[in-house]
C-alpha cells in the first residue's frame, strides 16, 4: 500500500450530500476480478453520457479539477455498499484524500486499506474548504497526516482527528494482515478457549 | 459488574487481543463469501502464500451475478465477465476447501438468506461478509456487518478483524403494528427519523413489543436495513422465536450441545440500566405503510403523503432533494398514490423470504397485475422457491401475471440482466433507491412486499390497506 504523509493538491468540490457507492462506482464495473484500472470508471454515470462522452459540467471533467487529488464532499460520503471498488476507483483516479462532515463506516475503513485518508471536519470548516476548492487550480490545499492538519489556500489551518493505529498503518504503508499474523498466538489461545466454551460454533 | 448491552456482551465474548489504544482483534465465527467482493481477496492469499485459517467457518455462495431465468443452467445466459466471477468462486471454494453452494444446488440463494436458512447464523456469533447487508444476521442476536475486500482477505487469513468498538444505540418500537404495516415499514420509518447517517458510529439494538412480535423473517428485514441508517450493525436479542427458527437447521447444534448453546444464548440480552449513547423511540401504532419518493432511503414517507417541497429541508438536503425529485420525475405536492409504475420487483435479502412471498400472495390471490406492467418475483433461495411452490404461492403469482424466477440478488442491484430501462419506474422490495441502482436512470420506490403486490394490481403506488 502507498504511504501517506503529506499531500498538497487541487481539491474538487462535491457538495452533494449522501454520495453513495453506486455513484462512486456503478455496479457494472464490479464484475472485475482485479483491483486495478477502475479510475476511468470513477463516478461513471455522473461523469459520462451513455455514448461515453464527458458531461462537461461534472466537476472532475472541468479543466481546473482534472488533476484533483483531494475531494471536499457533502455529508455522509460513501454511504451504501461495502464494495472496495469505490476506494480502488478513487485511488486509481489519483485522489488520495476525501474531506467531509461524515463518512459511511465501511467506506471509511476501506479508504485506509488503500492509501486514502478520509478526514472528518465540523460543518463550518468543511464549508470553508468547499468554498476554497471552488477556486479551482488556484487553490491548493495541504494535508499533513503526521501533524493532523489541513491548510487552506489562504493559510488557514484546521486540525483533524484520526485513529492512532490507522494513522500509523497509513503513514507506513503497512499491511494489516502481516501485523495481525504477529499476534497469531493470541488468536490460537482465543480459538482454543472459545472452542471449549462454545463448541457448536 | 457494570450493566452491559447485548452488543457489549457479544463484543466481549469475541475479543482475541486488545492493544493499549483500544484497537481489538475481534474473532469471527462465520465468514460468508460471494462472488463479487471475494476474488481479489483469494488472489491476495495466493500471492502471499497464505491459506484460509478456518475453512469450516467459511461459507460461499454465488448470488449477485447469477441469472434468475429458468434456463440459467445454460452458461450462455451469463455475460462473460459474470461467468468469470462465478467460476472464480467455484475454483476458490474448491482450492481453499470452504463450504460451498454452487448455482446448481437447490440451497443456493442470496448469501444473507442461505446463512440463516442453513443454520450457519446463530445467536451470539460474529458474522461478516463482503456485503453491507450482512446486518441482516443481527436478527438472531449475532453481531453481523459488512466488510471490504481487504478485510475479507484479513478474515480469510486470520479469522479476525481489526476493530474498535462502536457506540450503543437503542431503537425501541413500542406497542403494536396496525394492519397492513410490516417489518419493512418499521425499518424504513426508523431511517426516516434517524436519516441515513443517524446510525454512523453505532450498533443499533432494536427492541420493544412491536419488534418482539415479529417473526424471524420480519426481524431479518428490520436488521437488514440497519446499514441504510448508517449503523455498523443492527441487533435483536434472541428469544423463543429465535430458538424455534434455529432448531433443527442443518448446521445448528443438536442434542446436549443445543441445550448448552441455548443456555448461553439466554444470557444474551441488555441488562437493566445499561448505558445507551443514543435512544430513538417510535410508537408501533404511528407507523404507516411507507414508500420512498427520492434517491436515498431516508427519503421515506407514509403512502398517504405527497412528494415534499425541497425547500422544506435544511442545509445540503435542499439541493439533494431537488436533484432527487428531478431524477425521479416527480412534482412537489403530487400524491404518492398518483405515481404510476412500470415494474414491480419482489425479492432481495430484505424481502425475499417465505413470509414476504406469503404477504404478497395474500394480496395477489385471484387478482391480475395491471396490463402492460412487468412484475417479477425472485425468491431469496432455492429452498424458499421450493417452499413457495409447495404452498401454492407460485401458482398465485403466475396466475396474477408475475414472472416466477430462480434465486439470486437480481434487480436489487441489477448486476445480472434483471435491470430497469432508462426512465422506468419500479415498486421494489429491495433496500436501496440510489440513482442508477436498478439500472441506468431507473427509478426505484422502496416498499414492503404487500405494498409491491398492491402496486402491481393498480399500476401505481397504492395504499395496501385499500385492498385488504
Amino acid at each position: 500500500m502507498d504511504k501517506f504523509d503529506k499531500l498538497s493538491g487541487i481539491a474538487a468540490p462535491m457538495p452533494l450530500v449522501n454520495i453513495d457507492t453506486d455513484m462512486i462506482i456503478p455496479k457494472m464495473f464490479l464484475k472485475t476480478i482485479k483491483r486495478s484500472g477502475l479510475g476511468v470508471n470513477l463516478f461513471d454515470e455522473m461523469r459520462f453520457d451513455r455514448q461515453g462522452n464527458e458531461i462537461a459540467d461534472f466537476v472532475l471533467n472541468q479543466p481546473a479539477y482534472r488533476e484533483a487529488s483531494i475531494l471536499v464532499a457533502g455529508d455522509n460520503f460513501g454511504c451504501g455498499s461495502s464494495r472496495e471498488h469505490a476506494p480502488w476507483a478513487i485511488a486509481d483516479f489519483g485522489i488520495r484524500c476525501v474531506i467531509s462532515t461524515s463518512f459511511a463506516d465501511i467506506f471509511y475503513s476501506n479508504c485506509f486499506k488503500n492509501g486514502i485518508l478520509p478526514i472528518v471536519l465540523p460543518e463550518e470548516q468543511r464549508d470553508i474548504l468547499l468554498k476554497d476548492s471552488e477556486n479551482g487550480a488556484n487553490a491548493r490545499i495541504e494535508v499533513d497526516l503526521e501533524a493532523q492538519t489541513i491548510t487552506s489556500s489562504d493559510g488557514e489551518v484546521f486540525t483533524f482527528e484520526v485513529d492512532s493505529f490507522k494513522k500509523h498503518c497509513l503513514m507506513n504503508g503497512l499491511d494489516d494482515i502481516g501485523l495481525t499474523m504477529e499476534k497469531v498466538a493470541s488468536i490460537d489461545a482465543f480459538e482454543a478457549s472459545a472452542g471449549a466454551e462454545r463448541p457448536w460454533v | 459488574m457494570s450493566p452491559k448491552t447485548l452488543y457489549d456482551k457479544i463484543w466481549d465474548a469475541h475479543v482475541a487481543d486488545e492493544a493499549d489504544d483500544g484497537t481489538c482483534l475481534l474473532y469471527i465465527d462465520r465468514h460468508l463469501v460471494h462472488e463479487v467482493t471475494s476474488p481479489q481477496a483469494f488472489e491476495g492469499l495466493r500471492m502471499t502464500n497464505r491459506s484460509v485459517r478456518a475453512p469450516d467457518k467459511t461459507i460461499a455462495v454465488p448470488d449477485h451475478n447469477v441469472p434468475t431465468t429458468l434456463d440459467r443452467a445454460n452458461a450462455e445466459t451469463m455475460t462473460e465477465d459474470s461467468r468469470i466471477q462465478v467460476e472464480a468462486l467455484d475454483k476458490n471454494a474448491k482450492d481453499f476447501g470452504i463450504h460451498y453452494y454452487p448455482v446448481s444446488d437447490v440451497r443456493q440463494g442470496i448469501v444473507h438468506i442461505v446463512g440463516p436458512e442453513q443454520g450457519w447464523t446463530l445467536p451470539g456469533m460474529t458474522v461478516v461478509c463482503g456485503d453491507s447487508h450482512t446486518a441482516t444476521h443481527g436478527a438472531f442476536g449475532a453481531l453481523a456487518h459488512g466488510i471490504g475486500t481487504s478485510e475479507v482477505e484479513h478474515v480469510l487469513a486470520t479469522q479476525t478483524l481489526i476493530q474498535k468498538k462502536s457506540k450503543n444505540m437503542k431503537v425501541e418500537i413500542t406497542g403494536k403494528l396496525m394492519p397492513g404495516v410490516t417489518a419493512k415499514d418499521v425499518t424504513m420509518s426508523v431511517i426516516g427519523v434517524t436519516g441515513t447517517a443517524g446510525g454512523t458510529g453505532y450498533v443499533i439494538e432494536y427492541c420493544g413489543e412491536a419488534i418482539r412480535d415479529l417473526s424471524m423473517e420480519g426481524r431479518m428485514t428490520v436488521c437488514n436495513m440497519a446499514i441504510e441508517g448508517g449503523a455498523r450493525a443492527g441487533l435483536i436479542a434472541p428469544d423463543e422465536t429465535t430458538y424455534a427458527y434455529c432448531k433443527g437447521r442443518p448446521h445448528a447444534p443438536k442434542g446436549a450441545q443445543w441445550e448448552t448453546a441455548q443456555a448461553w444464548w439466554e444470557t444474551l440480552y441488555t441488562d437493566d440500566d445499561a448505558h445507551w449513547d443514543k435512544v430513538v423511540t417510535l410508537r408501533g401504532e404511528d407507523i404507516a405503510p411507507s414508500v420512498t419518493w427520492g434517491t436515498s432511503p431516508e427519503d421515506v414517507l407514509p403512502i398517504t403523503a405527497v412528494v415534499p417541497d425541497p425547500s422544506s429541508f435544511k442545509g445540503g438536503k435542499v439541493d439533494a432533494a431537488k436533484r432527487a425529485i428531478d431524477y425521479m420525475g416527480l412534482t412537489p405536492g403530487q400524491k404518492l398514490t398518483d405515481i404510476e409504475i412500470d415494474t414491480v420487483f419482489i425479492g432481495s435479502c430484505t424481502n425475499g423470504r417465505i413470509e414476504d412471498l406469503r404477504a404478497a400472495a395474500a394480496i395477489l390471490k385471484g387478482k391480475k397485475i395491471k396490463d402492460g406492467l412487468r412484475a417479477m418475483i425472485v425468491p431469496g433461495s432455492g429452498l424458499v422457491r421450493a417452499q413457495a411452490e409447495e404452498e401454492g404461492l407460485a401458482d398465485i403469482f403466475k396466475d396474477a401475471g408475475f414472472e416466477w424466477r430462480m434465486a439470486g440478488c437480481s434487480m436489487c442491484l441489477a448486476m445480472n440482466p434483471d435491470q430497469l430501462a432508462e426512465g422506468e419506474r419500479c415498486a421494489s422490495t429491495s433496500n436501496r433507491n440510489f440513482e442508477g441502482r436498478q439500472g441506468y436512470k431507473g427509478r426505484t420506490h422502496l416498499v414492503s412486499p404487500a405494498m409491491a403486490a398492491a402496486a402491481a394490481i393498480t399500476g401505481r403506488l397504492t395504499d395496501v390497506r385499500d385492498l385488504m
